[in-house]
């Protein structure tokens, strides 16, 4: 049995307390949501903590999908399972449940949350792909009050984010934009294993021309942009397959994997191009089916 | 092709039948489960005494250093420490080395220098397990770091640092030279071969990964002077032996006991330094202390297998007729040797790598050696090197189709040895002792429908899709072994047996065996219920402690069944002798005139005269007179000495898409045909099949420990090294023929290994037939998808 150092535990059961925890304990204490990350860290011993908060009685304040006119917000404690079993969410991002697939287990989704992945800013972590993808931005709240920040700021580099010491991510808005869908697709070595390579794309279509694309990748390298020249390139376009592959390609040029036990840089950079060119065409495909995506204004 | 419209096969038919309650062999729930399903087992790590102390150990951080200085003067302050201890002080008590079972040394705990990453170096014991691990970090090692050998290729390079400085004389990283066959005979037939296929073929280090890890609780008796040791082992009675040899400690107050054990597939042989730690600790403070490692402790520190880098040559006619096989291997060995096999087998059992066919000549010639890595050797699920012998025998085979451009399967069935062959001596001297291989060819065929498959093929390489069909035929040898060839240690391979009959016929089998899963319970008292009639609910079988079971070498290379399976059955026709005589007594006729029916003997001809065993159970404890000369109870014992290995065998086929855009491998079907004699339990014998087999898929796609440049091991946490899960896995599709080995007792040949041996190359096989648009013939373990579309792109695929 791995054991971690010794720390000392709180509980928080509003965002007001767990704020003001934070403050009051310092630099040494940590929130932890589900996890399924920041305690094998600890047993590893990895990460020695004096404090930790645990937020999960925050569920109820924070544990929600809703669905307005213009944005979708999710609270950011809601779980993994709660990402996937979302009706709402399914019907108008598929990529959601098409990633929430591929997490970890069934026992990891049952506990995880979306704010934890997030917060944990692993290079390797889907939502956060799926976050850029879907163009999403943050709310952090403080004791000074709450800031809105994309994904862009939010996501500094690996296992680093907008989120300062007595601060916490509570909530992730999605805009809800007309006649668009999304898809998203990983390589693991193995189920549960972290990506080797992930994609997710998102396509907004007007007729038979796109309107807009996103790309959002995990594994590859800092990458919260979503790939600006794909959207630029697929802007006004029809989709065919040379257009996609223009687009894969692009999407390989512009991350930067490094190899390890997972694959070689030169396959990961492969697998950006493939995988890209797999979620958009699903994207479109799903569009042109009608059967997911937000189809308010389109055809 | 889905799970509904899979073609049935003929155990799925049986299924019916679980609720059978056969009185001897046959389909039937284990005995053992009922406790295992609530959560009831009672493993090491469930074990509480009272005062108990617990042990950690400091572990070295690097892979090759020289131990300058170490100071535990901070841990010894810890409120909750009461010991802690560092090689020097071992080595003032003579303890700081300890033989492993090759005849090599290994260090308990550093004295000199660590000599991989992972080594023990000190270890500390305190009032609870917390406290022992935080004691850890307040000891300061200070370490002279020097260059790792790490790559087995170079080990032998006049420039490599030398490891083991602590045998005297040593000047390089040379551990053992070892060679079969008759080389100039095998390079003669070379020599006149129409065809020579030469592959490089590596056999990636991996690990058991047992769910429950190593440990023990070591208690010991200063009154009484007793050791009692509550252990993962799958061999306590040897344990006991070297732990008597090395600690002076006499035998017969020494007593080992493994309770329920978590799975062990090798890897709990070993006698590891943790085990002699907690043992000394207990001798040093006289309470009980319990030690267990973590995962990562177990994955970097115990006994790992395979690590084999082989060159293999095949010879053949044109026309496909194999003449010969030809290989040499370089066997990487770890820090230290320790290897657990016959010790006249330093390669365990390779030497069968002629495999299932019929060969002029074979010679293989292997050069062992040191580096800075975890010790071990011969460990999960190999049959002491079997698996190493059958993935390339297998992998060659495929090689020469390849070459030869014909259909693998006729490849195999013109070469295979014939029935009327057997007994069939191979070119490397080991007798098979019987086969029908052909008849279980055809049905794995037969089963997965071959033909259709290779059509089904033909079509979609058309279309630019990748699918794969890989076979595999392997003979395992088990059971070892007969005392005048095999030993462990000097203590010949052979199994105890008592069976005692209490008055009202209920049995007690005590079996020197150890379960770690297989389900003893069941088979060993279904042995028992064949040879006399008692139901398997009745008879209790004991394993695991040493003073309640006889002696013998314990439950590894599948050889519970060819050897304390044989001891059981043997010790029960030794009760029914006798049986029969009381029978005799008791209905007043000549023990020639007795007929034996499962469970009673009668008088020939006159069926209405008859008793039970239990009848006679009472009678041989009962007040009433026995014939003369005969003791009273119902008992007996055996020692079992195998006069030859038994030799299981099977053939796999295996089916996977290759996705051709991101290389990623899916077994689709796998159809397993074993032959492994006389079939105690279906059920069991199924289970076996199928834990192997996911071990297999598991090796063949996405086991590997490995190590970076440094000597670090890469693979020190189960995110790191992957084993499969249910996903990765699809449904297995098992048959079987039966062939009894003509020397067992009652035909049996040991089942526990045949998966893991036959279906790494039958997958292997699978992935390169897929990928052969690409003009693959060979391409390494662990086919990760990284590694796959490395070899799409003509790339060598070495070990990471």
């Amino acid at each position: 049995m791995q054991v971690p150092a010794p720390f000392d535990y709180e509980r928080a059961s509003t965002v007001e307390e767990a704020i003001g925890l934070l403050e009051r304990l310092g630099s040494e204490a940590r929130l932890v949501a589900g996890g399924h990350s920041l305690i094998p860290m600890m047993k590893l011993r990895l990460v020695n903590l004096e404090y930790v908060i645990d937020i999960n009685d925050l569920h109820d304040e924070l544990g929600y999908v809703r669905v307005g006119t213009d944005e979708v917000r999710i609270g950011a404690m809601t779980r993994h399972r709660e990402l996937l079993e979302s009706p709402e969410l399914g019907a108008l991002f598929p990529i959601f449940a098409d990633a929430e697939k591929v997490i970890a287990d069934p026992v990891v989704r049952n506990r995880g949350t979306i704010g934890g992945s997030l917060c944990q800013a692993d290079p390797s972590e889907d939502l956060t792909a799926v976050c850029t993808t879907l163009d999403a931005s943050c709310v952090i709240r403080g004791s000074g009050g709450e800031r809105v920040v994309s994904m862009a700021d939010f996501h500094r580099g690996p296992y680093e984010t907008a989120v300062e010491h007595g601060e916490i991510l509570t909530e992730i808005r999605i805009p809800v934009r007309p006649n668009g869908s999304s898809a998203y697709a990983k390589v693991e070595r193995r189920a549960g294993d972290w990506a080797v390579t992930s994609a997710g794309a998102a396509v907004w279509m007007d007729g038979g021309a796109i309107t807009d694309a996103r790309v959002g990748l995990a594994a590859v390298g800092p990458n919260t942009t979503g790939i600006p020249t794909i959207s630029e390139a697929l802007r006004g376009q029809a989709p065919s397959d040379e257009l996609f592959a223009r687009a894969g390609a692009l999407a390989a040029e512009s991350c930067s994997p490094v190899t390890d036990n997972r694959g070689t840089a030169d396959y990961k950079r492969h697998l950006a191009d493939e995988l890209t060119r797999r979620t958009l065409r699903l994207a479109v495909e799903r569009i042109e089916a009608g059967i997911a995506g937000d189809q308010r204004g389109g055809s | 092709m889905t799970a509904t419209d899979r073609p049935p096969v003929p155990e799925d038919l049986e299924h019916v039948d679980n609720d059978q309650h056969p009185v001897g062999h046959g389909r039937m729930l284990r005995k053992e489960d009922p406790r295992f399903i609530r959560g009831m087992g009672h493993y090491v790590d469930d074990i509480q005494l009272p005062g108990m102390l617990h042990l950690a150990i400091l572990r070295s951080p690097v892979a090759h250093a020289r131990i300058v200085s170490v100071d535990t003067t901070a841990a010894q302050a810890h409120p909750k420490v009461k010991a802690v201890i560092t090689g020097a002080d071992l080595a003032e008590k003579g303890l700081a080395w300890m033989p492993t079972l090759s005849n090599d040394v290994q260090a308990v705990l550093a004295t000199d220098k660590v000599r991989f990453q992972g080594q023990e170096v000190a270890f500390v014991v305190a009032e609870d397990r917390y406290a022992a691990r935080d004691a850890l970090e307040l000891i300061d090692v200070d370490y002279d770091i020097l260059p790792p050998v790490v790559d087995v290729r170079r080990a032998l390079a006049p420039d490599a640092p030398v490891i083991r400085d602590d045998l005297e004389g040593k000047a390089d990283n040379h551990c053992f030279d070892w060679e079969t066959g008759d080389r100039a005979a095998t390079d003669a037939v070379f020599e006149k071969a129409d065809v020579v296929v030469t592959e490089d073929i590596v056999y990636p280090r991996v690990h058991p990964a047992p769910m429950e890890t190593c440990g023990c609780v070591a208690d010991y008796e200063r009154v009484s002077g007793k050791l009692t040791l509550w252990t993962t082992s799958q061999a306590p009675h040897a344990h006991r032996t070297v732990y008597a040899l090395v600690s002076g400690l006499p035998e017969h107050k020494i007593r080992v006991i493994s309770p329920d054990i978590g799975g062990g597939f090798g890897n709990k042989v070993p006698i590891y330094p943790g085990y002699v730690c907690a043992i000394v600790a207990s001798l040093v403070i006289g309470k009980p202390v319990k030690w267990m490692e973590d995962r990562t402790e177990n994955l970097v520190s115990t006994g790992f297998a395979r690590d084999y880098v082989m060159r293999g040559e095949i010879a053949a006619t044109r026309d496909g007729k194999i003449l010969a096989v030809r290989t040499h291997v370089l066997a990487d060995h770890g820090a230290f040797n320790g290897t657990a096999a016959p010790i006249k087998y330093p390669a365990g059992f390779f030497g069968v790598f002629t495999g299932s066919y019929d060969l002029e000549a074979a010679y293989c010639s292997m050069t062992a050696v040191y580096t800075n890595k975890a010790p071990g050797g011969v460990a999960y699920a190999c049959s002491f090197r079997i698996t190493e012998a059958v993935y390339l025998i297998e992998r060659l085979v495929d090689c020469l189709a390849y070459d030869l451009q014909v259909d693998p399967v006729d490849l195999r069935r013109r070469n295979l040895i014939r029935p009327e062959q057997f007994p069939y001596t191979t070119r490397t001297g080991w007798v098979y002792d019987s086969g029908e291989y052909e008849r279980a060819l055809d049905l794995a065929l037969d089963l997965a429908g071959y033909d259709d498959l290779r059509r089904e093929q033909e079509e979609k390489r058309a279309r630019g899709e990748l699918m794969g069909i890989g076979v595999a035929f392997f003979t395992e040898a088990v059971g070892a072994g007969p005392r005048k060839d095999m030993d462990i240690l000097g203590l010949g391979m052979n199994d105890g047996s008592e069976l005692r009959i209490h008055p009202t016929g209920k049995a007690v089998l005590r079996v020197s065996c150890m379960s770690q899963g297989q389900g003893h319970e069941t088979t060993f008292a279904q042995i028992v219920a064949e040879e006399l009639g008692i139901p398997p609910a009745d008879i209790e079988v004991v394993n695991g402690d040493t003073d309640q079971t006889p002696f013998g070498l314990g439950t590894y290379g599948s050889r519970s069944t060819p050897v304390s399976g044989a001891a059981a059955a043997l010790v029960s026709r030794k009760v029914r002798d006798k049986a029969q005589i009381i029978a005799s007594g008791m209905l007043e006729v000549s023990v020639a005139d007795l007929e034996w029916t499962k469970g009673a003997f009668a008088v020939k001809g006159d069926p209405t005269r008859s008793v039970t065993i239990q009848d006679i159970a009472m009678r041989a404890h009962g007040a009433g007179d026995l014939p003369d000369g005969l003791e009273g109870a119902l008992e007996a014992q055996i020692c079992y000495n195998p006069s030859n290995l038994t030799y299981p065998f099977g053939a796999y086929v295996c089916v996977v898409d290759v996705d051709p855009g991101t290389a990623e491998v899916k077994v689709r079907r796998f159809v397993a045909v074993d032959d492994c004699g006389t079939r105690i339990n279906p059920m069991i014998i199924e289970g076996q099949v199928h834990g192997g087999l996911a071990d297999g898929v598991g090796m063949a796609l996405m086991e590997m420990i490995s190590f970076d440049e440094d000597g670090n091991c890469i693979a020190g946490s189960l995110m790191d090294y992957l084993i499969p899960t249910a996903l990765e896995v699809p449904h297995w599709e098992t048959g079987h023929t039966v062939t009894p080995s003509p020397h067992h007792p009652i035909g049996a040949k040991g089942i526990g290994e045949s998966a893991t041996v036959g279906s790494p190359p039958a997958v292997v096989n699978a992935v390169v037939d897929a990928l052969k648009p690409f003009g693959i013939r060979h391409a390494d373990m662990p086919l990760t998808p990284s590694r796959v579309w490395d070899a799409m792109q003509g790339r060598p695929t070495p070990p990471i």
